[in-house]
């Protein structure tokens, strides 16, 4: 593959097709085993970042690596090698900012700022070294529509200005609006190079999975929201369950029979503790958790299970499923009551074994047999095996937190699809993600989790993409703003 | 250059051979170490692990032998093995044996000269209950606290063994015994003696015990849902909670388990073979129990063959030390390289060795 100066280049690619382990190469981080880089008519090959970083090529990440009780001037500097005085350098900071609509207070406190804030350091601190070529890992995971917006304008800057821009990411629609050229690997091969403008993201998807896909349909007709809800949550508070988590303060929703409620938010918004306290893996410390007028917020997670209650939470090994124990084992573990896997607690692991082929069938799951270690299967498998433990529960209401986090395109369209049709045939869904698209894609109603706080949730057909980027965005008061 | 390669799954091949592989490396090791000692290292190796089976003279007396030394060391594994597949790690067995003892025999004693049937029951259920009640310090403390258990039971071995030396003098000592320490024998006692099943063998109630204790296990952990949920709290605590295991719950369980049977182990061998409380009754096999169990890779019948293998080394170590002059400190290196040698051979399983040559560009 080539770049040239002053593009904005597109990588593309599934989990696993080899895009990280390329630009990794191309910042000094693994060594190819074969095979040349040519960088500005020289052969280039750099032994670690900071040769990378020297010759001019420079990588913001997926994963910030900031200090939150730093201001944003210190982690900076701490990056550096040689780094100016302070104030030398913190104005340096806002003359960057500022000449590319990335502003930032260099005295503020890392652990204050937002994330799209926090990207915002890892890129100025990119760019006070001049890059000739920037790097971006899937930028856009934890920025709202809005944010993104202005992350595109800055790149659109610096392309003009001659930087060459390499972006990864699998958000196809996102690529097509920013980038001028876009290469697509596919199982650590290059198979294609094209303009994006000039493909649909279906093609562009399909070029990346190698087969054609199909988008999730829901049936004609929809849930009605006559009657009594099928669940209800009122007013729910927990305490966050770790530094970097958020608090829930007075979370209330309901769902119907036959919905599916999406509930969007950036990660880190109190998804988590959301989702531990529906699935009673920790109580909250008030409200009430109703599924067909019985309280379950007392209960714990087997206790809901048998009433009907079902949960996949958004990790997959070391939460769902356990990774060093069979396909079958992990069948057994949410479903030993409802699918009567043992008798008087003696149990039974020949139903459980059928119970698991019976998974694997219906659901497409890709491994050699149900005695295959969890972890020994690919993101898209296993999430597809735990989906479909719990649907081929009959679950009156399933919680499904990121269900298509890390998972290809092919699985997740076959995710989505069996979610919709789980709700069709009466159950309720509740899914928690950020990927807005999916939401658009799935859900009958939608809310946002901002900070904690739950906004009323409205029918899908009311919304588009930048009203629940903007929920996404939203404090507190204009959230219950929203509300009333 | 070498490459180490971790494996998706472990090898089955190299689960089943290591252990092997590590007795193998450990008779090697071992026969160095006796030469460095100025002994003949095949002699001294004969002796150890022949002779105790096969010598003509010596394996009447040493087989049987071989069981009954064997059988605490099966109960103190098995009930540690739990645990340890939960990842509670109870090291403080060697206190529970110590408490189970001492209040298994201090309840017969106290009913001393009474004779009737249901003394030995009795204290059979008073020695399990104080290796229990021994063992929940370190659990209620996790439970409350967050303490680490492996501290706590451990420090609570020192305490229990100034605790038999303190009733081993004072409020257990024999009152006949002439001002020397220790307690009455047991043995002597006919309503608390675990006397020996068939005559001249040693073997006792313990042994049959130990026995059953070894299929139990494997019945929990292969076909019990409690089982499986031991084998899942060991995965994370975070996918056990999803499971709806209790973690404060799980934690008091594994540590009666292993603190129960340790005090049964204890209660028995009181009875038996030692008969009475003194201030040495412990000879260290709540500690060795934490080697059997990993030789046998927290596998009830893998427990029950590591029993006997270190058994063998203990009666065949007292042979060495007696025909050879080996000091006991030798034979305790030998069991220590054991330990190492198979957990330094468990890397085979996990990871994979490849020899990998540079490229040349």
């Amino acid at each position: 593959m080539s770049l040239e100066e002053g593009e904005i280049c597109a990588l593309l690619g599934e989990n696993g097709s080899g895009k990280s382990t390329l630009v990794k190469m191309m910042y000094g981080l693994v060594k190819p085993d074969e095979g040349q880089m040519i960088f500005q008519s020289r052969s280039y090959s750099p032994s670690n970042p900071n040769e990378a970083r020297s010759a001019g090529i420079a990588m913001v990440f997926q994963h910030f690596s900031l200090f939150d009780a730093l201001t944003v001037a210190e982690n900076i500097a701490l990056g550096m090698v040689d780094p100016p005085p302070f104030n030398k350098l913190s104005r340096e900071i806002e003359e960057k900012g500022k000449t590319y609509g990335l502003s930032l207070n260099p005295d503020s406190m890392v652990g204050t700022l937002s994330a799209g804030e926090r990207q915002r350091v890892e890129i100025i601190r990119c760019l006070l070294q001049n890059p000739k070529i920037l790097i971006m890992d899937e930028p856009t995971s934890v920025l709202t529509p809005q944010e993104a917006d202005i992350l595109f304008e800055a790149l659109r800057n610096l392309a003009a200005e001659g930087t060459t821009i390499l972006y990864i990411s699998h958000k196809l629609e996102e690529i097509k609006a920013l980038c001028s050229r876009a290469t697509i690997l596919r199982a650590g091969k290059v198979v294609a190079t094209c303009n994006p403008e000039e493909k649909s993201a279906r093609q562009l998807a399909e070029m990346m999975v190698g087969t054609s896909i199909v988008t999730p349909k829901r049936a004609e007709t929809q849930g009605n929201r006559d009657g009594r809800p099928l669940f209800r949550v009122e007013d729910i508070e927990k305490e966050a369950s770790s530094n970097f988590g958020t608090s829930l303060r007075e979370v209330s929703f309901e769902v119907w029979k036959g919905e599916v409620l999406g509930i969007g938010g950036i990660a880190g918004n109190g998804q988590d503790e959301l989702m531990e306290v529906l699935s009673g893996e920790v109580l909250p410390k008030g409200g009430t958790i109703m599924l067909n007028g019985h309280d379950l917020a007392r209960l714990n997670p087997n206790e809901r299970r048998k009433r009907g209650l079902l949960f996949a939470p958004e990790q997959r090994v070391g939460h769902s499923a356990a990774g060093e124990m069979s396909l079958t084992e992990n069948a057994y573990l949410t479903a030993a009551d409802r699918k009567e896997l043992s008798r008087a607690g003696i149990i039974n692991w020949s139903r459980t074994a059928e119970f698991s082929r019976r998974i694997i069938n219906q659901f497409d799951v890709r491994t050699p047999g149900t005695d295959n270690f969890a972890q020994s299967l690919s993101g898209g498998n296993l999430q597809k095996f735990v989906i479909g433990r719990e649907i081929l529960q009959n679950p009156e209401l399933l919680i499904v937190n990121q269900p298509t986090w890390g998972v290809d395109a092919a699985a997740a369209a076959s995710i989505r699809q069996k979610l919709i049709d789980l709700a069709d045939s009466g159950a309720a869904v509740v899914v928690i993600s950020q990927d807005i698209d999916e939401l658009l894609e799935i859900s009958d109603y939608i809310s946002v989790l901002s900070g904690g706080y739950l906004s009323k949730a409205r029918p899908v057909q009311e919304l588009n993409r930048e009203d629940i980027g903007l929920m996404m965005g939203a404090s507190r008061e204009s959230l219950q703003e929203a509300v009333a | 250059m070498l490459v180490f390669e971790r494996r998706r799954e472990p090898s089955r091949f190299w689960t089943a051979i290591t252990p092997i592989l590590a007795v193998l490396i450990t008779l090697i090791a071992g026969g160095i170490l006796f030469a460095t000692l100025g002994k003949d290292p095949l002699e001294a190796i004969k002796t150890i692990f022949w002779a105790p089976l096969f010598d003509p003279d010596l394996s009447a007396y040493a087989r049987p032998q071989i069981l009954v030394k064997a059988a605490p060391l099966v109960l103190i594994a098995i009930g540690l093995s739990i645990g340890f597949k939960a990842n509670i790690w109870n090291i403080g067995a060697e206190g529970q044996y110590i408490m189970g003892a001492i209040l298994g025999g201090g309840v017969a004693l106290a009913f001393y000269p009474l004779e009737a049937w249901w003394i030995f029951p009795l204290m059979i259920v008073s020695g399990i209950a104080g290796g229990i009640a021994w063992a929940m310090i370190p659990a209620l403390l996790k439970v409350k606290f967050r303490t680490n258990e492996i501290l706590v039971s451990l420090m609570l071995v020192y305490v229990s063994e100034h605790f038999l030396a303190s009733v081993s003098l004072g409020l257990l000592r024999n009152p006949d015994g002439v001002g020397f320490p220790g307690s009455r024998n047991l043995q002597h006692y006919a309503s608390a003696s675990n006397a020996e099943l068939f005559a001249g063998t040693g073997i006792h109630l313990g042994v049959i015990v130990a026995f059953v204790s070894i299929f139990a296990l494997y019945g929990l952990i292969r076909f019990h849902r409690l089982g499986f949920q031991i084998r899942v709290t060991g995965q994370s605590i975070r996918i056990s909670r999803f499971a709806g295991v209790n973690p404060n719950l799980m934690i008091i369980f594994c540590l009666a388990a292993g603190g129960g049977l340790a005090g049964l182990a204890g209660i028995f061998e009181l009875s038996g073979p030692a008969g009475r409380l003194s201030i040495d009754f412990n000879v260290g096999y709540g500690f060795t129990a934490i080697i059997v169990a990993f030789l046998g890779r927290l596998n009830p019948f893998g427990i029950a063959l590591a029993a006997l293998l270190m058994s063998l080394t203990y009666i065949g170590g007292d042979l060495a030390q007696f025909m050879l002059n080996l000091p006991a400190a030798a034979i305790q290196a030998l069991q220590g390289m054991l330990l190492f040698f198979l957990l330094s051979m468990d890397f085979l399983s996990q990871y994979r060795i490849r020899i990998k040559h540079w490229a040349s560009g």
